[in-house]
């Protein structure tokens, strides 16, 4: 067995939580049960990888099965990658059936064609989601398998979800690849990225609960505005603007459980609004500004914001628009006269 | 009685009993929270400062997460003559004992101690802290 396969694969193994090395070597399978049976899982982690990798060597292993032990990896724990969303357009209407294998082949001599040294590994899953894996080399270097790219792409669907490796050279080819072998003919990046791959998935497919326009002839009962402990004693002076507030929350963002996001952020162009006799920045540029909001959970947290009392209702939409529009990256610049909204642009 | 600032909305006016007593909440991680208090400070009547206001300032256990200025609190309490008492909310202890501090204090405010009056009380509370 190579030496790289080989270190290869003990640093995979050294990656996995402990508990979770015999299970993940089970999905694996590359190893058999009996096999399996042999290795200590109470030792520490640097002897089981060995005694893993020796297994590996009787059974000769080569990098294509350690791709997929890596790919098996990430996508148990995908949340530690940073995940692009790409969206991909049909030229037509027309519905094609989509075949895997041709899928498959259309991509890896995609690839190949471009670039002798690459690793493609596929895996499905049972939600229709493909995984790819690609470790990228150049004509004269092997592919570093350290640095791959992981694509998960559901054939139903025009979105594709790209962890790319640090090297952003090699995204254009990934791109070409995967429209060619989907049959579209473009494919753009969408201005949303998080680490936690479902929430991506939710805001696009639009699995996450919407507020949907009904109408209620009285208001609805059951949404009390704190959930009392039954003291009787306390009595809420601002009912009335507590109810409005919660009315207008449940507008912005419905009552289920939002899609988990990390950031928001906005890049303003817009032009400085001051008092003008106090004559600051005479020189009429837009005034370049960076908005970051960061946060384990921003959806939630900005949910909770208005009736923390800290902002007030209703909150700007430049902040509930995010899972509608499906974006957490914006620009904004200054409103043009012709159009009186429309001033985030893409 | 829970209010998020005042004045009180005019609707439940039929509703309130007698106000004994004003505690002012102010999170010391919220510059948002001092000012609303500020503000909603010009809405009490001068009868009240006799004694019958409080500042609690809550929050102060999560020393990084400061957003005002201890000697701004203090100073507010000067100027309105009222106490400050500084709590945690989060620490059960703490928020037990301050709930009691609080009762005590309201018990004088509503006259239920014979021989002590608010104005009594809250200038004995002055004196010592100029100690």
């Amino acid at each position: 067995m190579d030496e790289t396969v080989a270190e290869y694969i003990r640093r995979t193994v050294l990656k996995i939580p402990r508990d979770e090395i015999k299970m993940m070597l089970q999905k694996w399978g590359f190893l058999s049960e009996a096999q399996l049976q042999t290795l200590n899982f109470h030792q520490i982690k640097d002897n089981i990888s060995q005694e893993v990798v020796q297994l590996c060597e009787e059974n000769s292993a080569d990098i294509k099965q350690a791709a997929v032990l890596d790919i098996i990896y990430n996508h148990i724990y995908q949340n530690k990658r940073m995940w692009r969303v790409y969206q991909m357009k049909k030229s037509g209407e027309e519905l094609e059936y989509f075949d895997l294998t041709d899928f498959k082949k259309k991509f890896k001599g995609r690839l190949r064609s471009a670039l002798k040294n690459v690793t493609i590994t596929f895996r499905e899953y049972e939600d229709n989601a493909i995984w790819i894996r690609v470790a990228w080399g150049t004509p004269y270097k092997k592919p570093n398998q350290y640095k791959a790219s992981y694509v998960v792409y559901h054939s139903q669907t025009p979105y594709v979800f790209i962890s790319a490796s640090v090297l952003k050279s090699n995204l254009p080819l990934l791109c070409q690849a995967l429209i060619f072998a989907s049959n579209y003919h473009d494919i753009r990046e969408m201005e949303l990225r998080s680490h936690s791959l479902n929430s991506l998935k939710d805001i696009v497919f639009k699995r996450y609960s919407q507020n949907f326009q009904t109408y209620y002839p009285k208001p609805l009962q059951e949404g009390n505005v704190e959930p009392e402990s039954g003291d009787l004693r306390i009595v809420q002076e601002n009912r009335s603007e507590k109810e409005r507030i919660q009315r207008l929350n449940r507008e912005a963002f419905a009552d289920g459980p939002q899609p988990k996001l990390e950031f928001a952020q906005y890049r303003l162009e817009t032009m400085f609004k001051s008092d003008p006799r106090l004559g600051v920045l005479e020189k009429k540029e837009p005034f370049r500004c960076l908005v970051k909001f960061s946060s384990p959970h921003l959806l939630e947290s900005l949910k909770s914001l208005t009736a923390a009392g800290m902002a007030d209702a209703p909150l700007s939409p430049l902040l509930t628009c995010i899972p509608q529009q499906a974006r957490n990256y914006f620009k904004i610049r200054e409103k043009k006269s012709l159009f009186p909204e429309g001033f985030v642009s893409p | 009685h829970v209010a998020s600032s005042l004045p009180l909305p005019p609707e439940r006016d039929h509703l309130r009993p007698r106000i004994d007593m004003i505690v002012f909440m102010i999170d010391i991680k919220s510059k948002y929270s001092f000012r609303n208090v500020e503000a909603s400070l010009a809405y009490v009547d001068a009868s009240f400062f006799l004694g019958k206001v409080c500042f609690l300032v809550t929050g102060v256990g999560r020393v990084n997460c400061c957003s005002i200025e201890t000697n701004a609190i203090c100073k507010l309490g000067a100027t309105y003559c009222s106490p400050v008492l500084f709590c945690e909310l989060e620490l059960e202890g703490i928020r037990v004992a301050t709930a009691q501090r609080l009762l005590r204090m309201l018990q004088i405010c509503a006259g239920h101690i014979p021989g002590v009056s608010a104005l009594s009380f809250v200038s004995l509370i002055r004196n010592s802290d100029d100690d």
